[in-house]
């Protein structure tokens, strides 16, 4: 596989994940992002995914995975079951987010979330100059079929985060195909943060 | 395009607890000698890796693939057991028996009975799920295997695969309970008593004593109709057989006027002629046993290293998806390594002998990482 074929936040993602570690994938699609883990990091996998057509797909990469809806597959996991869950482009399609989250940092060690960032450069200037809802890189989608029912800015997840007692481990801002170092809330496409259980 | 079959097989006999009653029973009660009719594919390779144990349901036998000398009828997972089917007999060795109770070559209640040189009949002690693959335990260790790379079946063939986990697991590597249950619930235990009821409201059942007279006919032909009900859905009846007649006006009398009375009919009168209703009584009442909810398929804190591929099917109502995401919820608990898929087959509970392509990529590639696990490759390239 060339490196220039894999997504940038599959390789972000990649090279958090500690080799040999635990790892639920929520929302695993055909698991492009956990068959590399397994393969190469010996990641003790198990995808969630609701789409009987992608489980075949991870079926056939050697994959493990529940045919389940990620709103309704975390409670039977006991606390700290995993080393990490990851959330990646799932979140946004989550009704019940705040408990989704919850759940993940009780059965996870640590939680992976990455999502689009709804207040990129690009979104802003269509919904302000040209009246309409954006579509952009990271929400491709028209209004009427998008799978997305939360949309969120990195500001307001930062600020979700705080108001809930969720530490902040780490935060990446990603652009089109290189890391965002300056103003992400502005010139971010996208985020991927790791997520700890706040101390109280 | 249709993968060919594995072509003639033969039948063969295992036999054990030769000592009259040597083989103890879950219900106290003891049995021997003891017969297993059995049937296997492919080829056993030298250190025995590769052999799986396919397990069938109610009503099927040894026969799982292929045709017999000098007859046409292929084994009951044909579609699935082959040169490069799901389970390829090219590079796995596939082992099927006839369960214990059975009537298709193993000791069951229309065996002889050693003591009396009769069919045993209502003699035949109750047997149960566990004491099938207590049986089947003896043929494997006679066969020379110590750990089987698979056990897979459907239906009651799923209890076994559950059961095998439960009983013996460092022998099971991987399993594929199919449309299956951790244990029978009020409604299918409902069924099968109906289904009991009548072969033994039959007149000619003869309190289980017909060996010399024939089988209770009518109340077995009417058992068998009632499960084909089951095992179809709403929608595979009416893509089947609609409302269509079988001439082209009502007879306004009694006769089978529609195709699916003349279905149930046919398949009925079939039965007849190849399934013992002893033994349909016996091995009914052992799946009502079946229960392995609660620890007693993995207990509370054991850790164990069988690989689960789970399959059900969305129309399946007599084995529905939840009682199979029961299973998932179990094995989630217990941090064990599964798969679990509900395909969209309209079949019903049929669905796991006719649903092939599918079911074929999703066994055909865990089976695959079983036994061969990650080919190592270049690294992730970054």
């Amino acid at each position: 596989m060339a490196s220039e074929d894999i997504r940038l936040d599959h390789k972000i993602i990649y090279s958090i994940i500690e080799p040999g570690s635990r790892v639920l994938d929520l929302g695993c699609g055909e698991g492009d992002l956990l068959y590399p883990l397994v393969r190469d990091k010996q990641v003790r996998a198990q995808g969630i995914e609701l789409n009987d057509k992608a489980i075949q797909e991870c079926v056939k990469k050697g994959l493990s995975v529940f045919h389940d809806d990620i709103e309704k597959s975390l409670r039977e996991y006991l606390d700290n079951s995993f080393d990490y869950v990851i959330l990646n482009q799932s979140m946004q399609e989550v009704r019940k987010v705040d408990c989704v989250i919850q759940e993940a940092l009780r059965i996870g060690k640590r939680v992976i979330v990455g999502f689009p960032n709804f207040a990129y450069i690009k979104s802003r200037i269509m919904l302000f100059f040209g009246g309409k809802a954006p579509i952009t890189k990271s929400l491709p989608y028209l209004w009427f079929d998008t799978p997305n029912v939360r949309f969120l800015s990195i500001t307001d997840f930062r600020d979700f985060c705080t108001e809930k007692n969720i530490l902040i481990e780490e935060a990446h801002h990603l652009g089109e195909k290189e890391i965002v170092h300056f103003w992400p809330n502005l010139l971010a496409l996208n985020a991927v943060f790791v997520l700890m259980k706040g101390k109280n | 395009m249709k993968n060919k079959s594995i072509g003639v097989v033969e039948t063969q006999y295992y036999t054990y607890a030769e000592q009259v009653k040597e083989h103890k029973l879950e219900s106290g009660d003891t049995l021997g000698p003891i017969t297993l009719a059995y049937e296997t594919y492919g080829t056993l390779n030298r250190d025995k890796s590769n052999a799986i144990l396919a397990l069938h349901a109610l009503s099927g036998d040894a026969h799982a693939a292929g045709v017999h000398r000098d007859q046409d009828n292929t084994g009951w997972w044909d579609d699935m057991v082959g040169p490069g089917k799901a389970f390829d007999t090219n590079r796995y060795f596939v082992i099927c028996s006839n369960v214990l109770g059975g009537c298709k070559g193993s000791t069951g209640p229309s065996s002889m009975n050693p003591a009396t040189g009769q069919p045993y009949a209502l003699d035949f002690p109750f047997i149960t799920i566990a004491d099938m693959v207590h049986a089947q335990r003896h043929l494997i260790d006679f066969l020379g295997i110590d750990r089987l790379l698979c056990v897979a079946g459907g239906s009651m063939g799923g209890m076994q695969v559950l059961q095998w986990v439960a009983s013996y697991p460092e022998r099971v590597k991987s399993a594929i309970p199919i449309a299956t249950a951790l244990k029978h619930s009020p409604q299918q235990i409902a069924f099968n008593e109906v289904v009991r009821q009548s072969i033994m409201a039959d007149p000619a059942w003869r309190e289980g004593n017909y060996y010399e007279y024939g089988q209770p006919e009518k109340g077995l032909s009417v058992a068998r109709m009632i499960g084909h009900i089951t095992f179809m859905s709403d929608q595979s009846m009416e893509e089947k057989f609609s409302r269509r007649l079988k001439s082209d006006k009502f007879s306004f009398g009694f006769d089978a006027d529609f195709e699916v009375e003349g279905y149930l009919h046919y398949r009925g009168a079939n039965f007849v002629k190849r399934f013992d209703a002893n033994s349909y009584l016996y091995i009914t009442k052992a799946i009502d046993y079946f229960d392995l909810s609660g620890g007693r398929m993995i207990p509370a804190g054991k850790a164990i290293n069988t690989r689960f591929l789970v399959i059900s099917f969305k129309s399946d109502w007599l084995y529905p998806s939840y009682q199979s995401q029961e299973i998932v919820r179990l094995l989630k608990r217990r941090h064990v390594d599964a798969t679990y898929c509900e395909l969209n087959s309209t079949y019903g509970h049929d669905a796991f002998l006719v649903e092939v392509e599918e079911q074929t990529t999703l066994i055909k590639h865990f089976l695959d990482k079983t036994f061969n696990g990650y080919m190592v490759v270049e690294s992730y390239g970054l």
